[in-house]
């Protein structure tokens, strides 16, 4: 009984609150906007890690022309995120954080984030916002695939007693 | 390369004030714990639409490098529900995508590098194989003709 009632809360469904999602929400879109508008480019996060295997793989998957070509600046676009929450943290954070999540879950789903991602053309935030801002089918097919996987997987863990 | 590095700046800024460098929101999000997330990715998707909106519309060329305004529109087949649901697998066990592990990182979380890791692992064994899938494809339609 308890456990029902306040789910119909605001206050439940945002425990920490909209704010900073949203404003952090609008940020990461900006992000993304000040590199398109300046050079037309439309940046992924995940495309980054092929591209920098080619610097250290001669399998040619890694070195079609649109990855040796875009590997520099998608170092420099990574190098960025980084430096990005780095400034975030420390301004705001009071130094540094770590997650408790455990280490094979964080190796075993970064392995299917790796395969996924590159199979499936696009990750969160090149299909996730990129792809959705440009109203592709593909990707809403994309998100709405993991989305629901995610959730049913995230789900089984926890039911599974995993955590954290 | 210095403006993509400002974009880049306000991208893992963004990812870090919303949280989502923390797998442990992503997952609370999964878990319907807490649905923040949605403001994220709705946030930034209706942030690059109007963008995209205006600049195919109305804007000429990108002023650096003179490249046309597209959008983001790749071609639909199998392989976008296949990787999809693998990165949803993926996704739901770690709590962690590309960008937010980046950001993570630079909130000074190492044990993310396991997710790195994981990344740069996955990635490579998806290229190999697909390098040596083509190969044997090339191959076979070299017998065939």
């Amino acid at each position: 009984m308890s456990e029902l009632t306040p789910m119909l809360a605001l206050g439940e469904l945002f425990p920490r609150g909209i704010l900073p999602y949203l404003l952090g929400g609008l940020l990461v879109g900006l992000g993304a906007a000040v590199i398109y508008l300046a050079t037309g480019i439309i940046a992924g996060a995940s495309t980054f890690l092929e591209s920098t295997l080619s610097y250290i793989s001669d399998a040619p998957r890694f070195n079609r022309f649109k990855y040796v070509q875009s590997r520099d600046w998608r170092l420099v676009f990574t190098a960025g995120i980084v430096s990005g929450a780095a400034v975030y943290a420390v301004l705001f954070q009071g130094g540094i954080w770590t997650t408790e999540v455990q280490w094979w879950r964080l190796l075993g789903g970064g392995f299917l984030v790796g395969v996924g991602t590159r199979l499936g053309k696009g990750c969160t935030s090149g299909h996730g916002v990129c792809g959705v801002g440009s109203l592709s089918n593909t990707s809403f097919v994309n998100v709405a695939t993991f989305l629901a996987i995610a959730i049913g997987t995230a789900q089984l863990v926890q039911a599974a007693g995993v955590a954290p | 390369m210095p403006i993509i590095y400002v974009g880049g700046l306000i991208f893992g800024f963004g990812l870090a004030i919303s949280g989502m460098a923390r797998p442990e929101v992503v997952l609370d999000f999964l878990q319907f714990e807490d649905f923040g997330l949605l403001f994220v990715m709705g946030g930034a998707a209706v942030v690059t639409g109007l963008t995209f909106a205006v600049a195919t519309g109305y804007l000429d060329r990108a002023p650096l490098t003179a490249s046309e305004y597209t959008r983001r529109v790749k071609e639909f087949d199998r392989n976008v529900v296949v990787g999809g649901a693998i990165f949803g697998v993926g996704w739901g066990l770690s709590g962690i995508c590309p960008g937010a592990a980046y950001a993570s990182v630079g909130i000074g979380n190492y044990p993310i590098l396991w997710a790195v890791i994981g990344m740069f692992l996955g990635a490579y064994v998806q290229g190999y194989w697909r390098t040596l899938r083509s190969s044997t494809t090339d191959v076979t339609e070299t017998v065939s003709s």
